[in-house]
């Protein structure tokens, strides 16, 4: 049983390792730079696709320029940069905050207020209201009396 | 006449146009960032011939076609026939940019399909195609005489894109 799990699991190691058969920095930390910047990256060629996770043959030619921009010191952001000026803020996962994104971003802010200042003011008009109790009406009409 | 209850149908009124257009949209389609700007320069071997150099200066001055192809794409055998046509109009040059592709299977599809370029460069590793943002072959950019990029089309070219998209284009560039 434990050979068969042992076999099984060594049959499955080339299927994780298969997508990115580009060589690994010896740098850790460029590593991870690295590994950060293209699951942060679209495959334009296979949309709903990281660079990370894609195997077309444009992601791999993408994450061959990442890694040659970062051995070349690149920071991130000017690796953001070379692919937004080439494939447009659309290769981002996250937007980047710009005049043309700003409404992306400033949109749930809006929203959370709006929806607050509407919560405010129908609970508001609800404490305004008497109270609707049987009791507090024969109070009031014995009071008046 | 409370007005709170026509809230919801303006709101309904906004989103209903949002959504029309929205909904129309090909998500697959990502507008080239270079419209309106220089297209990137570059210099490549030629496809027929290595020692020969194909580069951005070679259509400087004109307006032209930019076009991006491969043996292995379906999308450009079905464009091949309009591109020859087009060719044989002499309207305007056709540059091709033999995208990852194999020489000399390229060299072959020139001479059994026709060759519809002026001249054809071979860009193996796709830098050259990041460079100008492809992500799909067939691509074909529309380049005015100053080097910008006045056009970019997704896809096969065919009749009826051309009439529409780059005719009126190419009459304005050259109208300058």
């Amino acid at each position: 049983m434990r050979a068969f799990v042992a076999a099984l699991l060594l049959s499955l190691t080339p299927l994780v390792f298969a997508i990115d058969a580009g060589e690994a920095f010896d740098d850790p930390v460029l590593q991870a730079r690295y590994e950060e910047i293209i699951s942060e990256v679209r495959c334009l060629q296979c949309q709903n696709e990281s660079l990370k996770d894609s195997n077309a043959f444009l992601a791999v030619d993408l994450r061959r320029e990442i890694r040659r921009l970062l051995s070349e010191g690149k920071t991130n952001a000017e690796i953001y940069d070379f692919l937004v000026q080439r494939y447009g803020e659309f290769a981002l996962y996250r937007p980047r905050m710009s005049g043309k994104t700003l409404f992306l971003w400033l949109a749930p802010l809006f929203l959370i207020a709006a929806g607050g200042v509407i919560a405010f003011r129908v609970v508001r008009g609800r404490m305004a209201l008497p109270v609707a109790d049987a009791a507090d009406d024969d109070v009031q009409l014995t009071d008046r009396t | 006449m409370r007005l709170r209850y026509l809230v919801p149908i303006i709101a309904l009124g906004v989103l209903i146009p949002i959504f029309f257009i929205g909904l129309q949209r090909d998500p697959s389609t990502v507008p080239s960032p270079y419209l309106g700007k220089a297209a990137p320069s570059f210099s490549l071997p030629s496809v027929e011939d290595p020692a020969a150099t194909v580069s951005s200066e070679d259509y400087k001055g004109q307006v032209a076609l930019v076009n991006v192809w491969a043996t292995w794409c379906v999308g450009c055998r079905h464009e091949h026939d309009f591109l020859l046509t087009l060719a044989a109009r002499e309207e305007i040059p056709i540059y091709g940019l033999n995208w990852r592709d194999n020489r000399e299977e390229a060299v072959l599809w020139l001479q059994q399909l026709g060759n519809p370029y002026v001249a054809s460069a071979f860009d193996a590793d796709g830098k050259v195609g990041i460079d100008w943002g492809v992500y799909g072959a067939p691509e074909t950019f529309l380049i005015g005489p100053d080097g910008t990029v006045l056009h970019k089309h997704l896809g096969p070219l065919a009749q009826e894109s051309w009439e529409q998209d780059f005719v009126p284009k190419i009459a304005a560039a050259r109208g300058k």
